[in-house]
């Protein structure tokens, strides 16, 4: 395989992406149709980016990618025919953060897919996050608190760690319980002491 | 039962860059410590966004029509395919492509530069590469700028470009800079890949055959995207 191409380098997004890659109405997963909702249980996360300083970032964009709410990816390589694909729903969301750092999503929440050998993995969202200061993305997952799956789920009980595990948890927040739609939190942290887990993918 | 994705290839050694590049000096704070928790591929990473063609017309790929004026500047031509590593084209996967004016500055609120903005110039674009894994951009060449990374710092003149590729692990977010430019030597940013052939895929060739005459200037550059771990024996 020495003879394969190697790879383009990844480069840093810089402050300025917002020129190429911002579209606001990307962060609102579920409005792919208008006037047609997708399958499922509508969800907000919202959260705040900070760096090593604890302070926030104003210039990171996170993407998010993930199944619908049947545990199906609208992708032709996800041939899981016994589940359904929605036409309402593509998984792809795109995000920038504000002045304070903070984001919000709006989606379904996604059904549990296949992990590898036959195991079954949590739902989860699947996220990219760009910026100023990344040479190239950081890769991590969003899972749902308090999920009876998540106990059996490949990534999360290979996290020996309860702390960093938790990172990989969404919080149902307390203001919306019993709320429509539910909002969860999501908090990213780049740098120090409660650091995110970032995947090595 | 089910059968498990064919993973996506690691990098080999030195070819991307790092998380920590302490000349960048906004990786310093921004990097991670820990590192990362390694995991193999499933669905969830062998997947990613679908975008049709319909996603760019041909008006998004020519950055010298969006207003009235022709914008300043030289006008340039960029032009290549997306591969994989196995030199295999990437049909119908979303490019954007962002970039400052010809005096260095992005039409960009936080951009300060004491340079002048041109109205006929917005500076981003979209394209879907066809069957080929071809694309093709009309822009104008971008000029160099200052920064505050250190004193007296000047980013080289560059393309910003987003590619998806087939998978959410292909996604690529890299720059395009030009043949001979003398601020490459200086630029941590470009630097920051420590093996050297991988960052010479960050720099287009001038091409004469892709130059139209009495119009634009032509430049030729590949992307390359991570492709399977392993291929499968070909039985023919």
């Amino acid at each position: 395989m020495a003879d394969r191409l190697i790879p383009t380098p990844s480069q840093t997004v810089g402050p300025f992406f917002h020129l190429g890659l911002d579209h606001p109405e990307w962060s609102d997963l579920t409005a792919g149709n208008p006037g047609q909702a997708p399958l499922g249980e509508r969800i907000v996360i919202e959260g705040q980016v900070l760096d090593g300083d604890g302070a926030p970032v104003p210039d990171a964009l996170i993407e998010l990618w993930q199944a619908n709410a049947a545990g199906r990816y609208a992708h032709p390589g996800d041939t899981q025919n016994d589940k359904p694909l929605d036409p309402n729903f593509r998984g792809f969301g795109r995000a920038a953060t504000d002045a304070e750092g903070q984001f919000r999503f709006t989606t379904v929440k996604p059904g549990p897919v296949p992990g590898r050998g036959n195991s079954l993995q949590a739902p989860h969202i699947n996220v990219l996050l760009f910026s100023r200061g990344l040479l190239i993305h950081l890769h991590t997952r969003i899972y749902f608190e308090g999920e009876a799956a998540n106990a059996a789920d490949p990534l999360l009980s290979s996290i020996e760690d309860a702390a960093v595990r938790g990172t990989l948890l969404a919080r149902r927040e307390a203001d919306s319980q019993g709320g429509s739609p539910a909002h969860y939190r999501f908090d990213i942290v780049m740098q120090g002491e409660n650091e995110t887990a970032f995947l090595d993918l | 039962m089910a059968t498990d994705p064919l993973p996506y290839a690691r990098p080999r050694a030195g070819t991307q860059p790092p998380a920590l590049y302490p000349d960048y000096a906004s990786t310093q704070k921004r990097a991670p410590k820990r590192p990362p928790i390694r995991f193999e591929h499933t669905l969830s990473e062998t997947t990613g966004p679908v975008f049709e063609s319909g996603w760019a017309g041909p008006e998004s790929a020519d950055l010298t029509r969006q207003h009235k004026g022709s914008p300043l500047g030289e006008r340039m031509i960029l032009a290549g395919r997306v591969l994989d590593e196995d030199g295999k084209p990437v049909a119908g996967t979303l490019i954007e492509l962002w970039q400052c004016n010809s005096a260095g500055r992005y039409h960009h609120p936080v951009d300060q530069h004491d340079a002048p903005l041109d109205p006929n110039f917005t500076g981003a674009g979209q394209v879907v590469t066809n069957a080929d894994g071809g694309y093709r951009f009309l822009t104008i060449k971008p000029g160099a700028y200052p920064w505050r990374n250190s004193p007296n710092a000047w980013r080289p003149a560059h393309i910003h470009l987003a590619v998806f590729g087939p998978a959410f692990v292909t996604r690529l977010n890299t720059q395009m800079y030009f043949p001979g430019d003398p601020l490459l030597a200086y630029d941590p940013i470009y630097q920051s890949t420590a093996d050297a052939a991988a960052r010479e895929r960050l720099i287009a060739e001038y091409d004469p055959e892709l130059s139209e005459p009495e119009w634009a200037l032509g430049y030729r550059w590949d992307m390359v995207l991570r492709g399977r771990a392993a291929t499968p024996m070909n039985p023919a």
